[in-house]
């Protein structure tokens, strides 16, 4: 009963690297590395050749020398007697600052937008469905430039705000909004603020305890705990008491008309804030329509489970819809926050001194470093949105249903 | 029973009551208002505000659109006309702007006397996309499909026909080696053969073919350089090109990432990744700073085709990122179906899989392709002029210097056509695909 035969030992033939699954793959790796890698090669070539005939090397020593201009938005201290290398920093921030205040905005719009456009009120729903229309179907560099346009040319100029002028200050005399930009007042840190700040975190601390025990006296005995009034009351009380004991450590100096610009205050570029804005409604458009698409995914038994249960109305939202809607909003969100980052380079339009134009505008127009300053900007990029999606895929493992 | 009542119960009505209308309130226009408008006091104060800011917004700008002006060829004539029309000052919009500057927010600077050429090919590119993107139309139009890019490249670039076609001739001989060797060397010999042929005839006949043709018998239109294009053709061909060219790369991309085998694996994650990880406006730069740097010395190509090139690979990356999530949404048994039916992995993704997986990614592809389309103005930042660069001519020129929201209202309509026609042929698109019954 030998029925088993042996596996045909005719010994290896080439035509088995084409013809033979078990090989074939293998086949197929082997020439496209070679492939790959000799265009990788090709290219890495003419780079070298084409360096060498311009007599430029490959060399990022340009970072350790004088960059020679000013970048009139800042939020580290850097002057034109700084480095290149320090330019980037100052890019760098800059970019940061405007991608973390418009992800924190779109998100706002976005959820508000989202929300409203399944609203049953007819007029909302409708101004809601125009908004992410229009701001989806037209491109974003169009945004940004009709809204710096609003800015600078239907403000008024610093000029106007002088006795018996056209404009007027907002606020309570606070606030300037100008074609220059807008200025607000500027926060002087004096004796004892550190205390006020020290008490501000321990106050967050507080709050943070407090939730976190309300929680668990809810999972224990199922008493509910005022956590919203107590976490607001904990926010605000101890920072305004101390800031009155400790005899006001924190002034403000408002800004004042002073010769042809005003004084004093902080400004605010317009720069700044027609991005901002612009990147914000882009994207909010973008994020109302993942966070509809969350909300509507999340199934219509749910609610009417939450309610059989004689759950009210606003804790169905909190404790049925949201949690079960935020497993599909998360990950589309997280590109959208990618997306806004990298849209950020599109500071250029309105001058803008992000990371793209001082590392890869000015700097590389300077030093003539095209090579090196792009590759850098790249890297920053890249690395940028690997931890923007790693952080917020982190977040997204904490929320996913957890499947046993 | 009847006859008891009738002993006991002095009266029984007999007719039924005539149905009464409901309330005032719960009936037609009311009942809508009370239902959808003031349900509650916040949605009420929510409609109140929405109302007012329409109301705003509509007093602001309506009039200025409405009584706009719209015959001048400057901005000072059009200020003369309004003073005289609506008195000193009064606030109008000045749509002469358009009018005058027509030809160039459409064309750029490309010859009057070719305008002919972009509406034909704009006219052939409609017709060669009916037949992919409706059904119903006959299918002997694919062959107009077929045909389109290289009678549109002529049209637009001009110059002999030989070049176009000697380029489609090599489609052609790939073709044929395909579909007529086969029975002689194999399907993988006749697959090598069809791609490995064309290429060598492009890179060594190709050339000489074109020219001797053309010195024979020339054919031809006068040449227009890529520099003239400007304005919305501009965006319309690089949008066009990057989305044809940008969906077969990023479907091959895809079934690289979703690939056993690991070096094909590695090399497209590294792709996608890279590239998506980088903003568009970076890869711009680089296809206009850094592309000489890494081609052979001394060959340099027209900036257009670079950021073509750099806008297709851009492109790719992302409809591979959707086209892998449909990959990855289809059930394993379909993969497992069509390996049990003894299909090899070609023939498996091309009849089984890619069908269904590209279904399912329809809304995704249509959503990179609007991306696509909106981000051809990125190209006015290295030096091209799509229609936000023109606007920005136009406003330095002296007549129409201080012009602003007219030139962005039209191009702003003209995008947001394009994209909501996409947008809304990719619904229509996904209903008809639609094979659950609901």
């Amino acid at each position: 009963m030998t029925a088993m035969t042996d596996p045909p030992n005719e010994g290896f033939r080439l035509s088995q690297l084409i013809y033979d699954t078990r090989y074939r793959s293998m086949t197929i790796q082997a020439v496209a590395f070679m492939l790959i890698m000799a265009g990788i090669i090709w290219l890495a070539n003419n780079t070298v050749q084409n360096l060498s005939a311009l007599g430029k090397d490959f060399d990022f020593g340009f970072l350790w020398s004088r960059a020679g201009y000013d970048i009139n938005q800042r939020l580290i201290e850097y002057s034109n007697d700084s480095t290149h290398g320090r330019a980037a920093m100052v890019g760098i921030a800059n970019t940061l600052l405007v991608a973390v205040l418009g992800c924190v905005l779109a998100t706002l719009l976005g959820v508000i937008a989202g929300v409203l456009r399944l609203s049953k009120n007819w007029v909302v729903a409708r101004l809601m469905t125009f908004y992410v229309e229009g701001f989806r179907n037209i491109p974003l560099l169009l945004w940004i430039i009709v809204i710096f346009a609003v800015m600078t040319e239907s403000t008024p100029q610093p000029r106007d705000f002088r006795e018996g002028g056209t404009a007027s200050m907002i606020l309570n005399d606070t606030v300037a909004i100008t074609n220059r930009g807008i200025f607000i007042p500027n926060p002087v840190w004096g004796e004892g603020s550190g205390a006020l700040i020290a008490i501000f975190l321990a106050s967050l601390v507080g709050i943070w305890a407090f939730r976190r025990y309300a929680r668990k006296l809810q999972e224990q005995t199922g008493q509910i705990l005022p956590v919203l009034w107590v976490s607001l009351g904990l926010f605000f009380a101890p920072v305004i008491l101390a800031y009155f004991i400790l005899g006001r450590p924190v002034t403000l100096i408002y800004p004042e008309l002073g010769g042809f610009n005003f004084t004093g205050g902080i400004q605010v570029r317009n720069s700044l804030i027609a991005l901002w804005i612009a990147l914000s409604l882009y994207t909010g458009a973008f994020i109302a329509e993942v966070v509809r698409a969350g909300i509507l995914s999340v199934s219509r038994g749910q609610t009417e489970a939450a309610f059989a249960l004689g759950i009210q109305p606003s804790r169905t939202m909190n404790l049925v819809i949201l949690p079960q809607a935020l497993r599909v909003i998360i990950p589309p969100l997280i590109s959208q926050y990618l997306n806004l980052t990298k849209n950020s380079s599109l500071a250029l339009a309105v001058g803008y001194m992000d990371v793209r134009s001082t590392l890869g505008g000015i700097t590389i127009n300077q030093t003539g470093r095209e090579l090196e300053g792009m590759l850098l900007l790249g890297v920053f990029y890249l690395i940028t949105s690997l931890i923007i999606s790693s952080a917020m895929n982190l977040y997204n493992n904490s929320v996913k249903l957890k499947e046993r | 029973m009847s006859e008891i009542h009738a002993q006991t119960v002095s009266y029984v009505r007999e007719t039924m009551l005539p149905e009464q209308e409901p309330p005032v309130t719960e009936r037609g226009a009311i009942k809508w208002v009370r239902e959808n408008l003031f349900s509650s006091w916040l949605n009420g104060l929510l409609t109140l505000i929405s109302l007012y800011f329409v109301y705003w917004v509509l007093s602001h700008t309506l009039g200025w659109m409405v009584y706009g002006i719209w015959d001048a060829s400057s901005l000072s004539e059009c200020r003369a006309i309004r003073d005289e029309l609506y008195g000193e000052g009064a606030n109008v919009a000045c749509w002469a702007v358009i009018a005058d500057r027509w030809h160039q927010l459409l064309f750029g600077f490309y010859p009057a006397e070719a305008y002919w050429r972009p509406v034909l090919a704009l006219i052939l590119f409609g017709g060669a996309l009916a037949p992919i993107l409706f059904d119903g139309l006959p299918r002997k139009m694919l062959m107009l499909s077929i045909a389109a890019p290289f009678v549109c490249y002529w049209l637009l670039w001009g110059g002999t026909i030989w070049g176009p076609a000697a380029v489609a001739l090599g489609f052609v001989i790939g073709g044929m080696i395909y579909a007529y060797s086969q029975s002689i060397i194999g399907v993988l010999g006749a697959t090598i053969a069809a791609v490995l042929v064309p290429i060598l005839y492009w890179l060594f006949l190709a050339g000489p073919i074109a020219g001797a043709l053309g010195n024979t018998l020339p054919i031809g239109i006068n040449a227009i350089g890529s520099a003239e294009f400007g304005g919305f053709l501009l965006a319309l061909v690089i949008g066009a090109s990057g989305i044809i060219l940008s969906m077969p790369l990023g479907v091959v991309l895809a079934l690289g990432r979703q690939s056993d085998l690991f070096i094909i694996n590695k090399f497209s994650v590294l792709f996608i990744e890279v590239i998506r990880g980088v903003p568009l406006i970076v890869w711009l730069f680089t296809a206009s700073l850094l592309l000489n740097y890494f081609l052979p010395p001394g060959s340099n190509f027209d900036l257009m085709l670079r950021v073509i090139i750099m806008v297709t690979l851009f492109s790719s990356a992302y409809i591979a990122e959707v086209v892998r999530g449909g990959l990855a949404a289809l059930p394993r048994g379909q993969y497992e179906g069509a390996d049990s039916l003894g299909l090899n992995y070609w023939q498996s993704m091309q009849l089984i899989i890619l069908p269904q997986a590209l279904k399912i990614s329809i809304p995704g592809i249509v959503s990179s392709f609007i991306g696509l389309f909106k981000d051809t103005t990125l190209v006015v930042f290295v030096g091209l002029s799509d229609p936000i660069g023109f606007s920005n001519l136009i406003r330095a020129t002296t007549d129409w210097n201080g012009i602003y929201w007219e030139l962005f209202i039209f191009i702003g309509l003209c995008f947001f056509m394009f994209c909501f026609a996409m947008s809304r042929y990719s619904q229509y698109l996904e209903r008809k695909l639609r094979t659950d019954h609901r």
